[in-house]
């Protein structure tokens, strides 16, 4: 299929020189090289909307928020809260009141292991994982796991870094609590089957908490067709700032979860024989939150939803199938992940030249990728690698890009191998 | 290209590929598991001394070219050298490196301390990869003093 027909269809042309020109880094320069940033998955550059909302922002309405009586936090508190607003709209929440400012997916998680685990597990509870999942959908459920005496079931991947859903609903039973699960892998690309992953988690009566850190930037989310219970995601990942982040979850299972933070702005009322304690989401934004990154992520929404989240995912699809192209070409190079269903991450390893090597080399022509074991060492463990090297696509990113990069591998090869 | 011809010598590439001294020690009288957590690199190292002197050393595992070149070349650099002597190489190493070594004012005093290991002077353009090239030494230093494992951390 050809990527071009896909964006033909799209509305109105995707303009990706337009969007470039709001990225302000991607015209500098590296080591005298036009610098290409294929490390989206680590983290997303900032559109200069996003970063000009944060300016203003502190320059003409900051104060803190929700405790003011003056104008000016009173502003403040409007902008946090529109902020919430948008996030929610923009992932499909059923109300603003669902989304809880987090420093980002990792506390989002663990907002829930111990708000929400932490009360409704005991000894013999199952918490389901997957193998692809990254280190903070893994530690927070171990850790979780260790207090209460639940215990871990880890559904296996194929080696095309699919999931086995065979074994996934094997591993299904009564004593299932709770299915943790990525949408789209972070090491591999894989984008799961959401809908049959949560619809059988919930036939047998267990509550899904979906990290969708690499999803959100990608394509459209809508957490109520998703059915999920909890849906963690990071600002950073999607041309937000860092430091903020938020956490989707069901009115009705926010209300069930305990606070994960105690201090200020989450109390109701305290005295010392007793302490009561605000409304979700409230109740789970301990301290002053980062006001400034709220009002940032809000504009990181405007701007994605000004794109069009359907043009996004379009580009990008022809974006991975002409890279996935290019890196089939390479002798000696071997992709891993190659399921049906991907998103814009290409994974792979170079027989003879380490990722860290091919790293180094590839950052002197000004192509900034990741190598390493991605925060996902299970999944390196099961294809019998310390690491790989990983090019991770982002709305901006160009088929010369992509060019750059298979140009420059052969060099490392080369000179390496 | 030049300062990555800098940093991959010839003689580091080779050891890269070839490594020297790579097999487990049976008998060794101190060993101990080096981890690299950013990029995964993981070696032990085997060491066989008594109380003066280091009389053979030798490596396994899994790592970069620079770490695997490093890791050989400390092997073969270290064989039959006192405590003491190994002490002075580690630092010497550890220095030129990471740049602190007084190279630009005496190229020569360098050289003469460290032997073969000078061609790991192009590391010090390269900060991200100091790491790769003193996990080797770290290792084997944590083994001398007993230690199981040590990370770059």
């Amino acid at each position: 299929m050809s990527g071009d027909s896909d964006i033909a269809r799209a509305p109105s042309p995707f303009d990706v020189e337009r969007v470039r020109a709001d990225f302000p880094i991607l015209s500098t320069t590296v080591h005298g090289k036009p610098l290409v940033y294929l490390d989206n998955a680590a983290s997303t550059q900032k559109p200069r909307q996003v970063l000009d909302s944060m300016r203003r922002f502190y320059e003409s309405d900051y104060a803190n928020v929700h405790r003011g009586l003056y104008q000016l936090s009173v502003r403040a508190t409007e902008a946090f809260e529109a902020a919430r607003c948008k996030v929610g709209r923009f992932v499909g929440a059923e109300s603003c009141g669902e989304i809880v400012f987090t420093s980002g997916t990792t506390t989002a998680i663990n907002l829930v292991a111990h708000g929400y685990g932490g009360d409704h597990l005991g000894p013999g509870d199952e918490i389901v994982l997957t193998e692809m999942e990254h280190h903070s959908n893994i530690v927070p459920w171990q850790m979780l796991a260790g207090r209460t005496g639940a215990e871990l079931r880890i559904v296996p991947i194929a080696d095309d870094g699919s999931l086995r859903m065979d074994e996934y609903e094997r591993l299904l039973g009564p004593r299932t609590r709770m299915v943790c699960v990525a949408h789209t892998s972070n090491a591999l690309g894989t984008r799961n089957p959401m809908r049959r992953i949560i619809d059988a988690a919930h036939a047998c009566g267990a509550i899904v908490v979906v990290d969708g850190a690499q999803g959100v930037p990608h394509e459209k989310i809508d957490v109520r067709e998703l059915d999920c219970d909890f849906f963690a995601f990071s600002g950073h990942k999607m041309f937000g700032p860092t430091g903020i982040g938020a956490l989707y979850g069901k009115a009705e299972l926010l209300e069930k979860t305990g606070p994960f933070l105690g201090g200020g702005e989450m109390i109701h009322s305290v005295t010392f024989d007793e302490t009561t304690y605000k409304d979700p989401p409230h109740r789970f934004e301990a301290g002053t939150p980062d006001i400034t990154g709220a009002v940032g992520l809000g504009a990181a929404v405007d701007y994605l939803e000004q794109i069009g989240m359907d043009r996004v995912e379009a580009y990008e699809r022809d974006l991975l199938d002409y890279g996935t192209r290019l890196l089939e070409e390479i002798p000696r190079l071997t992709l891993v992940g190659t399921a049906a269903e991907k998103c814009g991450i290409l994974s792979f390893v170079i027989d003879g030249v380490h990722p860290h090597d091919l790293g180094t080399v590839l950052d002197m022509e000004g192509v900034a990728v990741r190598a390493g074991h991605h925060c996902a060492q299970p999944v390196m463990d099961h294809f019998g690698l310390a690491a790989t090297a990983r090019a991770s696509l982002a709305l901006y990113n160009t088929r010369e890009d992509l060019d750059v990069l298979a140009a420059s591998i052969p060099k490392a090869i080369e000179l390496l191998g | 290209m030049s300062e990555l011809r800098e940093l991959y010598q010839e003689m580091i590439l080779d050891h890269g590929k070839r490594p020297r001294n790579f097999e487990a020690m049976e008998d060794a009288d101190a060993e101990s598991e080096g981890y690299n957590p950013v990029c995964g690199d993981r070696i032990t190292v085997f060491i066989k001394s008594d109380e003066e002197q280091v009389s053979r050393v030798t490596f396994q595992g899994k790592g970069c070219a620079i770490c695997t070149a490093s890791a050989s070349m400390m092997t073969e650099a270290l064989t039959g050298r006192s405590l003491w002597e190994v002490e002075q190489k580690f630092k010497n190493f550890h220095d030129l490196v990471t740049g602190n070594s007084d190279r630009d004012a005496d190229p020569d005093a360098d050289r003469e301390r460290l032997g073969k290991l000078i061609v790991f002077a192009g590391v010090r353009d390269f900060p991200v990869r100091v790491k790769c090239a003193t996990l080797a030494w770290h290792t084997m230093l944590a083994a001398l003093e007993r230690r199981e494992s040590v990370t770059t951390e």
